[in-house]
């Protein structure tokens, strides 16, 4: 009953935005963003202009902040009455924000070919308990970056298929005197540390949560914050890794610091970039190794979608907006930087053109993305964890006495 | 000033030049890397002066076009001037006829101490009922809303300098001008607020600087354009994913210039209005 | 006139600063309160009374009491460096040099430089890769291999005070010279005759000029340090591991990024206690050096 009332007045809303919109001349949307990784500010500024050119009567102001401010501002927003339409959102966050009606359900405004076109492992990234709260617009993963440059000095054949191997490598790199810390990473406490840890859990085969309770502090989660301690303390681990983000780690690759980098998939064609990298050329890329034994390949669902807020005013501008955002035109034309969304692009010459390895990449890693777990309780999760990577990286802890001190204040 | 041995004059001025030095390291380095290439800022060694010198990024800032990031830049160094603007211009609307009152009335100055106690409260103590009260009035993210917010820290600040500074003006020039028949209001007018004119200048400049510099407030309660201002702007450039680092460098020295410049020129006003404060309690 | 009307006149000149303050301040301070008591969440549900739940949760949790101590080390040791190097630089200042009144001008640069530009600045200083003072130290030969200076424990903390200290010991020192100023010559001059040492004249001519200005420059100071939150919030937001936690951040989180309005106003709370109490001390070490004085 609630439904069909709530699906009658969605229509007649529909109906009077149809009739009104001749006399509206202009509806006024705000979009938020975050600057840096996956698509550049530049490249979403000019994706909405597009918008705003193909549809005159809708202006869309662009906020950037950086992604650490992203869940709060989305938050806070939201007692304001005029706050953001449409908010970029990271894979984490669907549960917490449907929870707290942050976001609109849009499930019935996805149509047919939405549904058929796009990657199935796609649709998690926007989805809490059956229903979906946007579109997906960023198909992300950590790959393992690699400088072949370096590697061919260091007379090493092909990159590593599983994390012992990148171990070894990076100490045949180090013992040649090329480099004295031949690893990059983002463990800053920030959830970029989230993510990669996440991206080894995924390879030894563990688990974050089980039946609603942590299970990360043994197994798989223990085995992966080892690998990560262990990487840490050889000194094969570039040491300020700890209080690096995304940005730090493809500074650092870009210089021709790191032989290897563990990093989204903007990264490949900025470090391909000649006017701002050394490297250029050099860039290597293949998804994160695995385990013997566990796993073939390793890789974290770092996708984020678009979203309508609760409180938008015009959610059916919002909605064209992300539907013009995620639509497989707007992202093959801007496919250097994010992957699109739409299985068929991955066979699009036009696509592929000029990134070859990365797709053949994408192919494997996209496969088998692995999801950081889903509850409402995220944050604190995750703020949990990070002090956890942080304590053991430093020797404050010992992992699983660090793991387990993380279950305990985790809110589950 | 007694006579010093040669010995103690070099150390004088070695101390002298180290105190230099450590002022203003911190402060030119910011300058150089505004205007270093990107190349400059991340060679090693490093490069202290750059090869060429890079204006580009202050017209990237302060550029004017439309759905730009120096667009939203130059709204946020906008959004700044108004709200530092109005709540200075608010805070001494409230400030002034109080600290008179109090400064010519010694059995109300409790209430004073009341005021002033206040500014020892943590803004996170405030922050949560603002929130949902700011919201409920639809003045979230905007900027009188955050001015009006700003009064919690202008108010109390501005009322107690501008006491100190009725305090040092006779009270018989008052008294003497009611004794020939003046009324209150034309006292204060002609008398009373001329002579306290420099005080007011001095607090209307020390409330605009607290206003500039507000960070938490402005971090919670603006989301956009609208209303953000420089401090949230310049944290979100710096927030760890902008990797040009001149680019952040710039976006500082734009946002110091306005306090660097009242700093530098309204010195004495702000050293006076420190030290009266400063003595007087 | 009577003193009755003149004392009405008095607050009603005084209404519409006291009207302010009760809107801005006194309502959100009981409401604080309140919400202190109850389960809130910061957006929807308004919540039910939990009595001192939140206190309990709060005060018991590890959490709170890390967070207490590092709040207290940055504050003790950020204000007593700047009172120290203050009190050093204002003595210098007070000395005749070439070119002492433009290093006067300038001493007005840090403490105008806007808080969140500071905190940037020191950011980029302290970069582990391409910062400055890594540059630096590794160029006259102190450090062999760069240093992750906000990402140590040991050493994160250190860098925030040195941030913070820089920005401002400045003003103490302006105070703090201001005050010197008014000692009169003569006086000086008779210890000098006294042959008294300098630290004895430093001690018991020069300093009972300076205690006053300098307890209010403490005292502000210390309320401001235990309040920090931009400062910290734009250069480690907390990192490495917590270990540069303040208060006022953990308020942030817990009201602001976990949505918990009740813990995060009981938390609030507590954190106001102990400022006031702060404050309370102060005011009377105050009393008693001025009665002393």
């Amino acid at each position: 009953m609630l439904k069909s009332i709530q699906t009658a007045l969605l229509g007649a809303t529909l109906l009077g935005a149809a009739l009104a919109s001749p006399a509206h001349a202009e509806t006024k949307i705000n979009a938020l963003f975050m600057a840096q990784a996956a698509y550049s500010e530049a490249d979403v500024r000019a994706m909405s202009e597009a918008f705003t050119k193909a549809n005159p009567d809708v202006t869309v102001n662009l906020e950037f902040v950086p992604y650490e401010g992203l869940h709060d501002k989305t938050v806070l927003a939201q007692g304001s009455g005029g706050g953001y339409d449409v908010v970029l959102f990271d894979v984490i966050w669907p549960a917490e924000y449907a929870t707290n009606k942050v976001l609109l359900d849009v499930s019935d405004k996805i149509t047919g070919d939405m549904k058929t076109g796009v990657l199935t492992g796609a649709w998690t990234t926007v989805e809490y308990q059956g229903k979906r709260y946007g579109m997906p617009w960023i198909l992300d993963t950590k790959y393992l970056f690699y400088n072949k440059e370096i590697l061919e000095k260091a007379g090493i054949k092909n990159p590593p298929k599983t994390w012992a191997e990148l171990t070894e490598q990076a100490k045949t790199i180090k013992d040649k005197g090329l480099l004295a810390t031949p690893i990059a990473w983002s463990w800053s406490q920030a959830e970029a540390a989230i993510c990669d840890y996440a991206t080894l859990v995924s390879a030894y085969g563990g688990s974050f949560i089980k039946d609603g309770k942590p299970v990360f502090q043994s197994g798989g989660g223990l085995d992966a914050l080892n690998y990560m301690v262990d990487s840490y303390k050889s000194g094969l681990t570039n040491p300020n890794s700890k209080e690096f983000l995304e940005e730090d780690v493809r500074r650092v690759f870009q210089n021709g610091e790191a032989a290897f980098a563990l990093n989204w998939t903007y990264m490949y064609n900025m470090a391909n970039d000649p006017k701002d990298s050394k490297v250029a050329g050099k860039v290597g890329v293949v998804p994160a190794p695995g385990i013997d034994g566990k796993s073939a390949v390793s890789a974290v669902n770092g996708s984020m979608g678009l979203g309508i807020t609760s409180t938008s005013k015009h959610p059916d501008e919002a909605w064209k907006y992300i539907a013009f955002m995620t639509s497989q035109q707007t992202q093959n034309q801007y496919a250097k930087l994010s992957l699109p969304i739409w299985a068929s692009s991955y066979t699009d010459p036009a696509v592929s053109k000029g990134q070859e390895e990365l797709i053949a990449a994408a192919k494997q890693s996209l496969a088998v993305m692995y999801p950081r777990p889903t509850t409402p309780k995220y944050q604190e999760l995750s703020t949990a964890l990070q002090q956890a990577v942080q304590e053991s990286l430093l020797g404050q802890a010992k992992p699983e006495d660090a793991l387990k001190t993380a279950a305990a204040n985790s809110g589950l | 000033m007694e006579r010093r041995s040669l010995t103690a004059t070099i150390l004088v001025h070695a101390a002298a030049l180290l105190l230099a030095a450590v002022i203003l390291a911190p402060v030119v380095w910011l300058f150089i890397m505004s205007i270093s290439s990107t190349t400059d800022l991340i060679t090693k060694p490093l490069r202290w002066w750059p090869e060429t010198i890079d204006l580009s990024r202050y017209g990237v800032l302060l550029s004017s076009v439309a759905n730009s990031a120096g667009e939203a830049f130059v709204a946020s160094l906008f959004n700044s001037l108004k709200v530092a603007g109005m709540a200075t211009a608010a805070a001494l609307v409230v400030a002034i006829p109080s600290a008179w009152a109090v400064s010519r009335t010694p059995s109300v100055g409790w209430s004073l101490y009341a005021v002033i106690a206040t500014y020892m409260l943590p803004p996170v103590a405030l922050a949560v009922p603002l929130y949902m009260a700011l919201s409920a009035l639809g003045l979230l993210n905007n900027v009188f809303g955050l001015a009006l917010v700003y009064l919690t820290i202008l108010a109390p600040f501005t009322t107690w300098l501008m006491k100190s500074g009725f305090d040092s003006i006779p009270r018989e020039i008052e008294s003497a001008a009611t004794v020939d028949g003046a009324r209150l209001d034309q006292i204060l007018r002609l008398i009373t607020l001329p002579l306290a004119a420099p005080v007011m200048a001095t607090a209307a400049l020390f409330a605009f600087l607290l206003a500039w510099d507000e960070f938490f407030y402005a971090l919670l309660f603006t989301s956009d354009q609208r209303a953000k201002t420089l401090t949230v702007a310049i944290a979100d450039l710096a927030g760890g994913r902008v990797s040009d680092y001149g680019l952040i460098a710039t976006a500082g020295v734009l946002a110091a210039l306005p306090p660097l410049i009242i700093g530098l020129f309204m010195q004495r006003a702000l050293i006076s209005g420190l030290t009266n404060g400063g003595v007087k309690g | 006139m009577t003193s009755n009307w003149i004392t009405t006149r008095a607050w009603l000149l005084m209404l519409p600063l006291l009207i302010v303050m009760i809107a801005i301040i006194g309502w959100p301070l009981v409401d604080t309160v309140r919400l202190s008591f109850t389960d809130a969440k910061l957006v929807g549900t308004a919540g039910g009374f939990v009595g001192l739940d939140n206190y309990v949760k709060m005060l018991s949790g590890a959490n709170f009491q890390r967070t207490l101590v590092t709040t207290t080390l940055f504050a003790v040791l950020s204000v007593a460096a700047e009172m120290v190097i203050g009190v050093l630089a204002a003595l210098l200042l007070n000395q005749q040099f070439y070119g002492r009144s433009v290093l006067r001008a300038l001493m007005i640069l840090p403490w105008a430089l806007p808080t969140v530009v500071n905190a940037t600045l020191w950011r980029l200083i302290y970069n582990p890769e391409y910062g400055a003072l890594n540059a630096a130290l590794t160029q006259i030969g102190l450090l062999d291999t760069y240093r992750s200076w906000l990402g140590e424990p040991g050493t994160a903390l250190t860098a925030l005070i040195v941030a913070d200290c820089w920005k401002n010991f400045p003003l103490v020192a302006l105070i703090a010279l201001a005050a010197l100023q008014a000692v009169p010559r003569d006086i000086t001059a008779a210890s000098m005759v006294d042959g008294a040492s300098a630290w004895a004249r430093f001690r018991f001519v020069i300093m009972p000029y300076l205690a006053g200005p300098l307890m209010v420059a403490l005292v502000l100071r210390t309320i401001e340090a235990f309040k920090v939150f931009d400062l910290i919030w734009v250069m480690t937001r907390g990192g490495p591991a917590n270990s540069t936690r303040t208060l006022s951040i953990l308020v942030y989180q817990e009201a602001f990024s976990f949505q918990r309005a009740g813990s995060g106003a009981s938390l609030a709370l507590i954190v106001t206690l102990l400022v006031t109490v702060l404050a309370v001390a102060y005011a009377a070490l105050i009393r008693k050096s001025a009665g002393a004085s």
